[in-house]
């Protein structure tokens, strides 16, 4: 097995522990960390199959977007979750259920 | 086993032992911290992986820009009621039923991915090609992100601003 294939390894493991610290956690923060996390193991995908097809630097270019937007995300979810905070005195996810049916 | 195969074992094996820590840490703060060394080992094997112009990306971004967000967060939203920043887990079972399959099911099928043309790696002008290629081929997607960075900005900045609607 060469170094790109134990990079598609950690980045699989790096989305599931993302993903378990976005359903598991009772903190929006701590939510936008796993998201942070997910989208990371992506953009070692991204890196290691960019390094099997090495001329084209698609791959590198892509993960740039993928910062971008990650950026975007962090800073608007941030936002949200400061302006919830103020307004119900929580940023536990579950205990905001204004919009439950 | 030679230097750069050891510094790979050592900064994957780092990514993982931090991002499982940020499941078991009960701190936001620290769990922000362990999510930065996690970060850095990444930026270490993009490093590793001739992805240089990205490494040094990830570093300012996360490192410099997205770290010092979540930190602010944190801060804004504990000082005001003064309670410890302790963080209780739910789901639990769910949580782990959902992440245990995901990684299976990954898993079970990774070995199956085969390289398809297993180029050499490129050498130390993909610094110089990436930027060709950001804008010549990918300049419009270059300029919409550009577009999207300024939106999130304004919306980040209304959002959490005391102004009151007219209505």
């Amino acid at each position: 097995m060469e170094p790109s294939h134990y990079m598609l390894y950690l980045a699989a493991f790096l989305f599931c522990t993302g993903l378990v610290i976005v359903i598991v956690k009772r903190n929006a923060i701590m939510v936008l960390l796993g998201i942070e996390l997910m989208l990371n193991a992506s953009n070692l995908n991204l890196v290691a199959f960019n390094q099997w097809h090495s001329q084209a630097l698609a791959g590198h270019v892509f993960a740039l977007f993928v910062i971008i937007v990650a950026v975007c995300e962090a800073a608007v979810g941030l936002a949200i979750v400061v302006r919830v905070y103020r307004y119900f005195h929580s940023s536990a996810p579950d205990e905001i259920a204004e919009l439950k049916g | 086993m030679n230097v750069p195969e050891f510094l790979f074992f050592f900064f994957t094996l780092l990514a993982a032992v931090t991002a499982v820590a940020i499941v078991f840490s009960k701190n936001v703060f620290k769990s922000a911290l362990f999510l930065l060394c996690c970060l850095l080992s990444i930026a270490a094997l993009y490093v590793l992986s001739f992805a240089e112009f990205l490494a040094v990306t990830q570093i300012l971004i996360y490192a410099g820009g997205i770290l010092v967000i979540i930190i602010f967060g944190i801060m804004l939203t504990t000082r005001i009621s003064g309670k410890p920043l302790v963080v209780q887990n739910t789901n639990i079972v769910s949580g782990i039923i959902a992440g245990a399959g995901l990684l299976i099911v990954l898993v079970r099928y990774l070995p199956s991915v085969k390289p398809v043309s297993n180029n050499p790696a490129l050498s130390a002008e993909s610094i110089g090609v990436i930027g060709l290629t950001v804008f010549t081929g990918y300049s419009l997607p270059f300029e919409i992100a550009g577009l999207l960075l300024l939106i999130a900005l304004v919306g980040a900045a209304v959002i959490t601003s005391h102004l009151k609607s007219k209505a």
